[in-house]
């Protein structure tokens, strides 16, 4: 039998995934370390008989995006901290007007040009809250190669299901990491496809939430009437300011991820058992986290980890078990302590909470962690 | 002492270096000479805003710089508007008696990525608000920087790592956006193409577009061996081409009327062009003889354009 394993890059296993998940249009723009991803892209998607645009800026990438999902087709983008900055008015649209679309966020160091070529996980926050506007979003983070490959296909699935933009947030280390991995057949991935409407074009409204909070989605051109618009509106998409109709729309583009949380806990145990401390993580800092808590548990120290694979919406009832369980906690992150915020805000006093940041462009070593871990259990 | 001045035949060039040597330009780099260059007729008392590309990575390599000027860069699509602010503020300044009055020249600099694609926005701002700044455009034909991705600058038939060449795809397959033409729409007073390949061609522009009041746009050809797959020691030699090919004339636009700088009076064929780089290799003669008659009717329009406006 011929054998599935290949060494892969982080870039190659998003794309290979991409295109799994029924993705056929890509519009991007350059931008290091992000770059594979697009180049790739253009060589993968014309095979797949899909469409690859490089535009002239990441504006326009997500708009191209967002045009191409509302004409029927999953599509995605990929891009760095600053190409993320330009794309944020179009996620909030995105949210609002409820159109399935994929960002790749390959997070680089620093703030502005900052260290390019360097990882950080920095927008982190920016991810969460960048876009203006109350707005719920679905933010998921790969820590290698496989997760890249898995997470990118449930962020698609994500999207769809949701008729939400979701942004998968990898860091510099994830996309260029060459590992060896086994990845599923095509027949192997589980695919979710946007719910049509069922009904003929004249009983249409895009917006009637049919009881699950999520519409049944018409593309362009198929014939039914199709008024999209960023401003608030009502169940057939026109705009609106009545109360009862703005009231209920925000209502609903919150309650329809709120009502699934439990279903979007995303995370990877390790250790767990007796843990007195433990580790939190998200991305490449996860690796070097889980060779130094292997290593701690190897000198009999109590210390577990928790891996991140969510990040957005805040995995509160996951998160809440571990800090009940341990005695404190180290959150270890590539940035000056951002979802730390979050682990802090959900932990309401009731456990210590200990940061270890790193903002120089470097990862986060094992002993830098275990560091941390044996000086927790002094 | 070192003399103020290097005399090229009846030339006179500025002998400071602008440009500090131990930048990161790949060897043989077009933009790299074009910039050095360049500096040399800016003069003192300018300030550059860069937008990103290679030559802002280049010259600014963690943690050092070549630049002996002021010299700013913040993003990629912004050297417009930067320029303009800059331009805007320091004339107010100096309204107000703030700032001791000073004949400053303001200098917008970046590569065909930052000017034809994600800087074209902040750029016709800036052009049509009427800023007193000139603009270098270094166009090597794609985003080098980053791997060689095509731009909007990209010429027809150029194989890049985001328009592959291969067995279904012949590269590039949109013609190159002609900026200057777009520019000289804004009406702006000084427009001009220039290469380092006629350094002294070259100079002059420099000079004239600093010095003219308003905004003023040269577009500067710049060689990339790397992104073309050519020899690092063809630079100069290939720019020649591309301007005796006809494939990137030297011409400028003073008040809207036209003055072709150098005219061969035969154009030589673009093959010649084409088969010296890399980039081109695939091209098939058919495809060549369809880039020909596009230089030639390129050509033709231009030169048609200089005999219905001419300059004096």
């Amino acid at each position: 039998m011929k054998s599935n394993r290949v060494l892969l890059q982080g870039s190659e296993a998003c794309v290979r995934a991409a295109i799994a998940a029924g993705c056929r249009f890509y519009a991007g723009y350059p931008i290091t370390p992000a770059t594979e991803i697009m180049e790739l892209m253009s060589r993968a998607m014309p095979k797949a008989g899909g469409v690859f645009i490089q535009m002239e800026d990441e504006i326009a990438s997500l708009g191209a995006a967002v045009g191409a999902s509302l004409g029927g087709v999953k599509a995605m983008t990929a891009t760095s901290g600053p190409g993320f900055s330009l794309m944020q008015e179009h996620i909030s649209f995105a949210a609002m007007a409820e159109v399935p679309c994929v960002i790749v966020n390959v997070m680089r160091g620093g703030l502005s040009t900052g260290l390019p070529t360097r990882p950080a996980q920095g927008d982190v926050m920016q991810a969460r809250w960048g876009a203006h506007g109350d707005h719920p979003i679905l933010v998921v983070a790969p820590s290698s190669t496989y997760e890249f490959f898995d997470l990118t296909v449930k962020a698609f699935n994500l999207a769809e299901r949701y008729r939400s933009p979701v942004i998968v947030l990898a860091d510099e280390v994830v996309a260029h990491t060459r590992e060896s991995v086994v990845l599923p057949s095509a027949h192997e991935v589980e695919v979710e496809d946007r719910v049509r409407p069922s009904v003929p074009p004249e009983w249409y409204s895009p917006y009637r939430d049919p009881g699950t909070g999520i519409p049944p989605m018409a593309a362009f051109g198929e014939g039914y009437r199709f008024h999209v618009t960023g401003l608030m509106h009502d169940i057939n998409g026109y705009p609106t300011e009545r109360q009862d109709e703005t009231e209920e729309l925000m209502a609903r583009l919150f309650n329809k991820i709120s009502k699934d949380f439990h279903l979007l806990q995303w995370y990877d145990s390790y250790f767990e058992e007796g843990a007195e401390v433990t580790v939190i993580a998200y991305g490449s800092v996860a690796r070097s986290a889980l060779r130094a808590v292997r290593t701690a548990r190897e000198k009999g120290m109590p210390v577990g980890l928790l891996k991140l694979k969510m990040l957005w919406p805040f995995m509160r009832r996951t998160v809440s078990q571990y800090l009940q369980s341990s005695r404190s906690v180290i959150v270890a992150e590539m940035n000056m302590g951002q979802l730390s915020r979050e682990v802090k805000r959900v932990n309401q006093g009731t456990c210590p909470i200990h940061t270890l940041n790193r903002v120089d462009g470097r990862m986060i070593t094992p002993e830098q962690i275990l560091t941390a871990i044996e000086e927790e259990l002094r | 002492m070192a003399p103020d001045t290097i005399k090229v035949g009846k030339h006179q060039i500025d002998a400071k270096e602008y440009l500090a040597p131990g930048h990161t330009f790949c060897t043989g780099c077009g933009e790299a000479l074009a910039i050095r260059l360049a500096c040399k007729a800016i003069g003192n008392d300018a300030i550059i805003a860069m937008a990103t590309g290679c030559s802002e990575v280049c010259t600014s390599p963690l943690p050092v710089t070549s630049w002996q000027l002021p010299w700013l860069h913040t993003l990629f699509e912004n050297a417009g508007a930067e320029i303009s602010g800059i331009e805007a503020g320091l004339k107010a300044m100096m309204r107000k008696g703030k700032a001791p009055e000073r004949d400053i020249k303001f200098v917008a600099m970046g590569g065909d990525g930052g000017t034809s694609d994600i800087g074209l926005q902040s750029l016709s701002g800036a052009l049509e608000r009427g800023h007193d700044f000139l603009y270098l455009c270094w166009d090597n034909e794609a985003y080098m920087n980053t791997g060689i991705q095509r731009s909007s600058a990209t010429p027809y038939g150029a194989s890049t790592t985001t328009a592959p060449a291969g067995k279904l795809s012949m590269g590039q397959s949109t013609q190159k956006k002609n900026l200057v033409e777009i520019f000289a729409a804004h009406g702006i007073p000084y427009v001009a193409t220039a290469s380092p390949s006629y350094p002294f061609d070259f100079i002059n522009k420099v000079k004239k577009g600093v010095a003219i009041k308003g905004p003023a746009y040269i577009h500067v050809y710049a060689v990339c061996p790397t992104g073309w797959r050519t020899t690092s020691d063809r630079t100069i030699e290939i720019g020649k081409l591309a301007t005796e090919t006809g494939v990137f004339p030297l011409y400028e636009i003073e008040g809207g009327k036209y003055r072709i700088n150098y005219e061969p009076k035969n154009l030589k064929p673009v093959e010649e062009y084409l088969k010296a780089q890399g980039r081109f290799r695939h091209l098939s003669p058919s495809e060549i003889a369809k880039i020909q008659e596009k230089v030639n009717e390129d050509f033709a329009l231009l030169k048609e354009r200089a005999e219905r406006l001419p300059a004096g």
